[in-house]
C-alpha cells in the first residue's frame, strides 16, 4: 500500500510530456495548395531533423475562428495555424500567441524571402504590424473565355457600360454571361467591392474603416443598386444564390459561363487539364471596368494574400527557429515551380515550366500600381457576416439597396 | 418504510447524488449564461459589465424579432403538419391497412432513424435548380409547369416551406407509431358500438376516435412543440439559416452571434429569451392540462 502510494506521487510528480514538433493548423487538405508545399517541407526537415517532427491538423473554414478561440483559451493553440480574421489575430498578438513576424524573420535573417508588397497587404489589415505569412499572393479580376468573345464579337469591357453590353449582347444569345458561387456569398460582394474601389478610388474600405467614410453614402448605393441590377437581370443564371463554388469554378471552365469574377488562387483548376474543359490558351483576364464618374483606375488591383498563417510563439519547440529558416527560404521557389502558385515569398532562379495563365498573373501583379483588399477586408466578423448573409436576397431582389447598406451600417458601428 | 421515507436525511442520501448532477450540469450553466448576459466580450478578449444594454438592444433589434416570428411560426407549423399527418397514418394503418400494416408502418419510420444531415443534402439536391434541374424542377418541366421551376432553396419564401416539409416528412412516422398504439388501444366494443349506432368513415373519426385519442394527441404535441422551437440541425443542414436571414430561428440565432460573431454576452441574452420562450408554451400547456384534468 505505501509503495503503490508512493510509485504514485512520484508519477504525478513527473512533468506532463507536451507534443513535441510542429504542428500546423490549416483549413486546405494536405495535398492542397500551400498546405502541401508547408508538408513537403516540413517532413524534409524531420528527415535530417528527427526531434522536429511535423504534424498536419484539418479545420474547416466555416469553423475556423471558432476552433482559434476555443484552442487558444485553452492555451494549446498550434505552432502554425490559419486565421481569416483580424481583429482575432490581433488579440491573440497581445496575447502573445501570435508572433511579431518581421520581429522574427529579421531575427533568423529572412527578411529577403518576403515580397515586400505582399509585407505592405498584411501590415494594413493588421495595424502596421505583420502578424501572419503571406503563403499565397493573389489577384483578382475578370477571368473570361476568348473564344465566347471572339465568336460573338465582343471586346474587352474597360468601363462598366460597356461590360454591361457585352453582358446584355450575350444573354440575348442564351449564353450565360456570367459565373458566381452565390451560395459562398463572398463573389458576388466582391462585385460591389470592386465598384466602390472605382468609384470612390482604391482607398475606399481604408475610408470606411476608420470612420471617415460612411457605407450608406451616395456612391455604395450605387455600387450595390448596380450589382443587385445583374442580378435581377437573370446575367448570372438560375439560382446564383444556390450555386457552390466548384459548381461555379465548372460553369466557366465547361464554357457555360463568358466571365467569372475570381482571384488568382482559381489557377490551380485553371491549369488542371482534366477540370479545364475550354484550354488555357482560351482564358483571359481583365481588370474591373472604370465607373463613370469615379476616382479609381484601371492600375488599381484587388490583391490579397489569401487566408494568412500566424505562428504561436508561447510553448514553441527550441528546433522552431531551424525549422522556419528551411522552410521559409525555399517556399517560394517550390511553390511556383510544383503548382504553378505565386506567393508572398521571393522565388530565387527561374523554375522551368511556368503555365502560361501563371506568367500572366505574374505579370498583373508586377504592374499593380495601387492595390486594396476585398470589400470586407477590414470589417469585424458580425459585419461580415452581414455583408455576406444579405447579399443573397439583395441579388434575388427580395432586399432594397438602401436596406441592405443601413443593416451593414449598423453592423459595422 | 414510511418513517425511512420520510427522514429528510434519507431522501438526501437517495436524491443527492442525482441532484448534484443535475445542478452541475443544467442549473449552473444556465445561471452562469444569465450571468453573462450582463456581460459583453469574448473569451479572448476578455468579458466587461455592461449592464442591461443587452436587453435594451435586444428589445430594439429587428433581426432578433424576425427569429422569434420566425421560431413561432415553424414551430406551429411542423407540430400541426407532424400530428396531424402522423394521425392520419395512425388511423390509415388501423382501418384500411390489415396484413401490409408492419410493412408500411417501418418504411415510414425510417425518416425518422435517418441522419437529419443526410436528408438535408437529399432535399437540396431534390429541390435544385442548379447546375442541373432537381428531381422536383425536372418534374415540374416534364409535366410542362414550367413557370413554375423556381430555386426552391434561394428564395427566403419557398426555403422556409422546403425546410417545413422536410421536417413533417422526416418525424410523421414517429408520431405515426404513437398514435397508432394510442389507435389500438381503443376497445373494439366502443367501434363496434358506434358502427351499431350508424357511424362510420369520417363521423366515426371524429365523434368516437379522436376524442378517444386526446390524451395521446395532447402528449404528441407537447413532444413536437418541444422539439420544435428548439430546431437547429435542420435548419443548418439544409439553408445555413439563409437566404439572409430568412430561415434563421432563435437558436441558429444565438450560435451565430456567440460563436460566430464572438459577441458572446449578446448571444446569452438571444439565448436567455429562447428559454423565457420555452418557459411560457410549457406553463400554458401545463395550464391547459391540468384544467382539462380538473373538467374529467
Amino acid at each position: 500500500m505505501n509503495r503503490t502510494l508512493f510509485l504514485s506521487a512520484l508519477l504525478l510528480a513527473l512533468p506532463v510530456a507536451q507534443a513535441t514538433g510542429i504542428t500546423f493548423l490549416s483549413v486546405q487538405n494536405q495535398d492542397q495548395g500551400y498546405t502541401k508545399i508547408v508538408s513537403e517541407l516540413g517532413a524534409e526537415y524531420q528527415k535530417t531533423h528527427p526531434s522536429v517532427p511535423y504534424h498536419y491538423q484539418n479545420v474547416p473554414q466555416t469553423q475556423l475562428a471558432q476552433k482559434l478561440q476555443l484552442l487558444s483559451a485553452g492555451g494549446s493553440l498550434p505552432t502554425l495555424y490559419n486565421i481569416d480574421q483580424p481583429t482575432l489575430l490581433q488579440q491573440l498578438y497581445k496575447g502573445g500567441q501570435a508572433a511579431d513576424l518581421e520581429a522574427t524573420f529579421k531575427r533568423l535573417g529572412l527578411t529577403n524571402t518576403l515580397n515586400p508588397a505582399a509585407v505592405a497587404l498584411i501590415k494594413r489589415q493588421n495595424g502596421g504590424k505583420l502578424l501572419a505569412l503571406p503563403l499565397e499572393l493573389n489577384i483578382e479580376g475578370f477571368w473570361y473565355n476568348k473564344k465566347i468573345f471572339t465568336d460573338n464579337n465582343l471586346k474587352v469591357p474597360t468601363t462598366w457600360a460597356q461590360l454591361l453590353a457585352d453582358a446584355d449582347a450575350l444573354n440575348k444569345k442564351g449564353i450565360q454571361p456570367f459565373a458566381a458561387s452565390g451560395d459562398q456569398k463572398w463573389p458576388l460582394t466582391r462585385l460591389i467591392g470592386g465598384y466602390v474601389a472605382r468609384k470612390y478610388g482604391s482607398d475606399a474600405m481604408d475610408r470606411v474603416a476608420t470612420g471617415t467614410l460612411k457605407v450608406t453614402d451616395p456612391g455604395f448605393l450605387e455600387a450595390v443598386t448596380a450589382v443587385q441590377a445583374l442580378g435581377t437581370k437573370g446575367y448570372f443564371g438560375k439560382g446564383v444564390t444556390t450555386l457552390d463554388y466548384d459548381g461555379a469554378v465548372n460553369q466557366f471552365l465547361q464554357g457555360k459561363a463568358a466571365m467569372f469574377y475570381m482571384g488568382s488562387w482559381e489557377l490551380r483548376d485553371f491549369n488542371d487539364a482534366a477540370k479545364n474543359k475550354i484550354g488555357t490558351q482560351n482564358i483571359g483576364l481583365f481588370n474591373f471596368p472604370a465607373v463613370a464618374g469615379g476616382k479609381g483606375t484601371l492600375n488599381d488591383w484587388s490583391i490579397n494574400a489569401g487566408l494568412v498563417t500566424a505562428i504561436n510563439p508561447k510553448d514553441a519547440d527550441a528546433g522552431l527557429d531551424g525549422w522556419m529558416k528551411y522552410v521559409f527560404a525555399r517556399y517560394g521557389t517550390r511553390a511556383l515551380s510544383e503548382l504553378g502558385m505565386i506567393t508572398g515569398f521571393k522565388v530565387t532562379g527561374t523554375p522551368r515550366n511556368v503555365p502560361a495563365l501563371t506568367t500572366l498573373t505574374q505579370q498583373r501583379l508586377s504592374g499593380v500600381k495601387n492595390g486594396y483588399l476585398w470589400f470586407e477586408g477590414q470589417f469585424s466578423p458580425k459585419a461580415t457576416a452581414v455583408a455576406g448573409d444579405n447579399v443573397q436576397p439583395l441579388i434575388t431582389g427580395d432586399m432594397t439597396p438602401q436596406a441592405y447598406l443601413s443593416q451593414l451600417q449598423d453592423a459595422l458601428k | 418504510m414510511e418513517r425511512t421515507l420520510r427522514d429528510w436525511r434519507a431522501i438526501a442520501i437517495f436524491v443527492g447524488p442525482a441532484l448534484l448532477l443535475y445542478a452541475a450540469v443544467l442549473l449552473v450553466p444556465i445561471l452562469w449564461s444569465f450571468g453573462y448576459t450582463f456581460t459583453e466580450g469574448s473569451v479572448i478578449s476578455g468579458f466587461k459589465a455592461v449592464g442591461l444594454s443587452n436587453y435594451v438592444r435586444l428589445v430594439q433589434d429587428p433581426v432578433f424579432w424576425q427569429a422569434t416570428w420566425l421560431s413561432v411560426k415553424y414551430a406551429v407549423l411542423v407540430s400541426a403538419g407532424q400530428v396531424a399527418f402522423g394521425l392520419l397514418l395512425a388511423l390509415m394503418y388501423t382501418f384500411y391497412l390489415k396484413r401490409a400494416s408492419v410493412l408500411i408502418r417501418t418504411l415510414l419510420f425510417l425518416p425518422v432513424v435517418l441522419p437529419t444531415v443526410a436528408v438535408a443534402q437529399m432535399f437540396i439536391k431534390f429541390f435544385a435548380i442548379t447546375p442541373q434541374y432537381g428531381f422536383v424542377n425536372a418534374a415540374l418541366q416534364a409535366m410542362h409547369l414550367d413557370g413554375l421551376v423556381q430555386a426552391w432553396l434561394g428564395q427566403g419564401s419557398s426555403a422556409f416551406w422546403v425546410l417545413v416539409l422536410m421536417d413533417i416528412w422526416k418525424s410523421m412516422g414517429f408520431y405515426a407509431v404513437l398514435l397508432y398504439t394510442g389507435l389500438v388501444e381503443i376497445p373494439e366494443e366502443t367501434l363496434e358500438a358506434a358502427r351499431l349506432d350508424g357511424a362510420s368513415g369520417w363521423r366515426l373519426t371524429r365523434f368516437v376516435v379522436v376524442p378517444l385519442l386526446s390524451p395521446v394527441i395532447l402528449t404528441s404535441l407537447i413532444f413536437s412543440l418541444n422539439g420544435t422551437l428548439k430546431v437547429f440541425d435542420s435548419v443548418l443542414a439544409l439553408t445555413g439559416g439563409g437566404p439572409g436571414n430568412a430561415t434563421t430561428p432563435l437558436t441558429l440565432l444565438m450560435y451565430k452571434t456567440a460563436f460566430n460573431y464572438s459577441e458572446y454576452g449578446y448571444g446569452s441574452t438571444i439565448a436567455f429569451a429562447l428559454t423565457a420562450l420555452c418557459l411560457i408554451v410549457s406553463l400554458l400547456i401545463i395550464r391547459r392540462s391540468r384544467t382539462a384534468g380538473e373538467e374529467a
